[in-house]
């Protein structure tokens, strides 16, 4: 047995867009153990409710996260929409499909990048994010946002989008798809890439399982599971099977996200082509009273929503479980037995937004 | 209703017994929260891995000196939502397998979300 030695790995770290810092117990150059440590930008949104408003509490949802913005309002707006037994029109629910599917896309492109940085590929960082500007220019232009979307409410949408844009939207979406296309092989056929991956970060089916994940880290790990099986919304109307890798790999997340992307094309699409007209919100009257357990698919992978209404303006409980908190044990499980080099890769394999998790 | 959402309240004497059982069924831990009300209400969210049915256990426990028992060694990966219920809630959790004595959350106001406790520790 080699000296123990304790490294410290964040909470600043060339690879961390976010704080979170790990112990790396290490033998020579194996890590036998992972220790992580969060809190660093702990924000307390969920106390927020005890002075916002429950429609208030929309914009404080969409302000967890600057990337999954709009997945997170969806989730808090469905939870009190279960509560007050309200249904939303139909075109609503196909907005908020169109826009989550649309956040896969900006999300997995924003990861794909960093990923890409991560291992040495800095021109093909440049390029998905080149590619995620197109992107973020069809956010704005339909909710007015790059970051932070605010398109979402109790009731249903703040925007439409009228049938003529949505129309234009489509070839634009198809200049997207063919750009995607130049890139996505890399990440698929390129022995670098392959090399620094493939049996790196294993996450065994039945460990996955039990330690907890979800999103594209449990589906990498031969898991079909996905939130949007529940059918919530227009996603009852849409046709989809989760994508899922038996690699269990750094690889295979990646090869699950690149098709996940190819995915969301689709289904927006389909949302296009089977939105229905009307109006896009209805009328909110009276206070939530109940309680709901919101659950929908982020790109990141699960997010619960919890909402406990009293009957007044403020809610008793918002609470918010977001995929990377999720992903943390499998995280601490992929690093052991890793050598010091792949930490980096392993760590954004998980695709970790700290954000989410500390709210 | 997108789902039906069963759930079931316990006491906190039961809660190993009743997790281990959902454990062999080969039902998922999903979440675990805590609510702060006259009492501290804990959820502890299942799912059944291939049908997605949802289950939550209830427990109500005392805002003055609560205490529950860890359930990381049937479900290793509660250790981050039970230090959670630490740092937040000023919740005691017995046996957990990771304690991370109350750091895990970097705060400056220590359990934020029972102010009765902290205000009893102070």
């Amino acid at each position: 047995m080699g000296k123990r030695t304790v490294i410290p790995f964040g909470p600043h770290h060339p690879v961390l867009p976010e704080p979170i810092h790990l112990d790396l117990v290490l033998e020579d150059e194996k890590v036998v153990e992972a220790i992580p440590n969060i809190g660093f930008i702990h924000r307390g949104l969920e106390l927020l409710c005890e002075r916002k408003t429950f429609d208030q509490m929309v914009l404080v949802a969409e302000r967890i996260c600057g990337i999954c913005s709009l997945v997170h309002g969806v989730g808090y707006a469905q939870g009190v929409e279960e509560v007050m037994k309200l249904e939303i029109p139909s075109r609503a629910k196909f907005l908020r499909a169109f826009w989550s599917e649309l956040s896969k896309v900006h999300s997995h492109l924003l990861w794909l990048g960093l990923a890409a940085d991560a291992i040495g590929y800095e021109s093909l960082f440049m390029h998905c994010w080149r590619v995620r500007e197109l992107v973020l220019d069809i956010f704005e232009e339909t909710t007015g946002g790059r970051i932070v979307f605010d398109a979402t409410k109790v009731g249903g949408c703040r925007r439409d989008i009228d049938n003529n844009t949505m129309k234009r939207l489509m070839k634009q979406l198809d200049v997207v798809e063919e750009e995607f296309k130049k890139i996505s092989d890399v990440f698929i056929e390129d022995y670098t890439v392959m090399h620094r991956w493939v049996d790196v970060g294993v996450l065994t089916t039945e460990q996955a399982k039990s330690l907890g994940a979800c999103g594209p880290v449990l589906r990498a790990s031969g898991v079909a599971k996905d939130m949007r099986m529940l059918k919530y919304g227009a996603y009852g109307q849409l046709d989809f099977e989760p994508i899922t890798h038996n690699g269990c790999d750094c690889y295979a997340r990646g090869v699950v996200r690149v098709n996940e992307i190819y995915q969301a094309f689709d289904i927006m699409r389909q949302c296009a082509s089977k939105m229905p007209d009307g109006e896009v919100e209805v009328k909110v009257k009276g206070f939530p009273t109940g309680e709901f357990f919101s659950r929908v698919e982020q790109p990141r992978g699960e997010v619960v929503y919890y909402v406990k209404g009293n009957g007044t303006k403020h809610l008793d409980r918002f609470r918010v479980r977001t995929p990377t908190f999720a992903n943390v044990p499998p995280l601490v499980q992929m690093l052991a037995g890793c050598d010091l080099a792949d930490v980096p890769a392993i760590v954004l394999c998980i695709d970790p937004c700290i954000s989410c998790t500390e709210r | 209703m997108i789902e039906e959402q069963e759930i079931i309240e316990i006491k906190k004497e039961e809660l190993v017994e009743k997790v281990t059982a959902l454990e062999a069924k080969g039902y998922r831990l999903v979440q675990i929260h805590c609510t702060t009300l006259d009492t501290l209400i804990v959820d502890y969210t299942f799912e059944e891995y291939d049908t997605m049915k949802f289950l939550n256990y209830r427990i109500e426990i005392p805002r003055k000196d609560p205490q529950l028992p860890s359930i990381t060694s049937i479900y290793f990966a509660a250790f981050t939502y039970e230090n959670e219920l630490h740092d937040l809630f000023g919740i005691k959790i017995d046996g957990n397998l990771l304690d991370f004595g109350g750091t895990f959350y970097r705060i400056e106001v220590k359990q934020p979300f029972n102010p009765e406790q902290t205000d009893q520790e102070k």
